[in-house]
């Protein structure tokens, strides 16, 4: 009885453990990819575009998807220009996971991290002139909830979730 | 080649006509900004005539190209206008807040509804 009692703790643990990386959504996909990619420029499309394939699997308007598309091009591009300083070598990991209520897609890098989320997250803040500021502004307002997490140098997770209907 | 790129000066050289065919993003930010940077220096123009025809989607990366253009034009007196978006081009254009700043053309079938966020 005590082992079971203790296995069923450690279970909850460990499930607990996995929601706080933030997969509190992300119970039971119905699918899932899981990739990793060079952080060259030209993988941003390939990026957007798998997402939106996924995406369309569902029951989604066309405005939706390029909505998608632009909130995955963003955090992709952020992981490249911002994480990585522009660096063509370093691996960009991202998921993508259709579960019953919702697309999650998250982008990973191992970069420079984010001192400053609430600065960053504000509309029109950028650190470099010539940008408007506007990705995680755009990422806020075309998905249904937005996640951060970053430690400084050491990588920034940006994690995108989609209702569906 | 990520980008395509034709340019011609109009009216005297007082407006540059440009038309891209691309995906305006970070992979082909820098070639639309130098052409652009290029040509209107070429022949001196201060207006800038952007025919979005062929561009299939753009970003924050490619509405920056588009601020700082007008950047450096406005001082000068120059204007920019963006003729034939697309809807998700549009769309952008206008959460944005160019289409302040910038004559934006409304594409025809504008199933999206809501202009701005
Ligand atoms: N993955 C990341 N790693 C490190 N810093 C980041 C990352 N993503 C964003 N940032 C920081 O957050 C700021 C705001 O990002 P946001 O995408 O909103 O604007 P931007 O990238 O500066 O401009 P735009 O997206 O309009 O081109 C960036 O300027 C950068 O300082
Ligand atoms: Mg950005």
């Amino acid at each position: 009885m005590e082992t079971v009692r203790e296995d069923a703790c450690i279970a909850t643990e460990r499930l607990q453990r996995d929601c706080r990386k933030g997969e509190q959504h992300s119970l039971d996909p119905v699918n899932k990819l899981q990739f990793r990619f060079l952080s060259r420029s030209e993988n941003v499309s390939l990026a957007r575009l798998l997402a939106a394939a996924l995406a369309a699997s569902r029951e989604m308007t066309v405005a939706e998807l390029d909505e998608i598309k632009v909130a995955v091009s963003e955090a992709v591009s952020n992981a490249i220009i911002h994480g990585y300083e522009g660096r063509d070598d370093c691996y960009v990991e991202m998921s993508l996971a259709l579960t019953p209520e919702q697309l999650v897609i998250t982008v990973h890098d191992d970069g420079v991290g984010i001192a400053d989320i609430e600065q960053a997250i504000k509309p029109s803040y950028s650190a470099k002139r010539d940008r408007m500021g506007l990705g995680f502004a755009f990422m806020h307002s075309f998905m249904d909830a937005v996640d951060v997490v970053s430690t400084p140098g050491a990588g920034t997770t940006v994690t995108l979730y989609k209702d569906l209907p | 080649m990520r980008l395509q790129i034709k340019v011609k000066p109009y009216l005297n050289k007082s407006w540059l006509w440009v038309r891209p065919e691309a995906e305006l993003d970070m992979a082909s930010a820098d070639a639309f900004r130098q052409a652009i940077t290029k040509a209107l220096a070429a022949y001196g123009c201060r207006n800038l005539w952007l025919d979005f025809s062929a561009v299939s989607f753009i970003d924050s990366s490619g509405l920056g190209v588009l601020l700082g253009r007008y950047r450096e034009l406005q001082p000068l007196g120059g204007s920019i206008i963006i003729t034939r978006p697309n809807e998700q081009v549009y769309h952008l254009l206008t959460a944005a807040g160019l289409h302040r700043i910038m004559e934006i053309d409304r594409p025809a079938t504008l199933k999206y509804g809501k202009e701005g966020f």
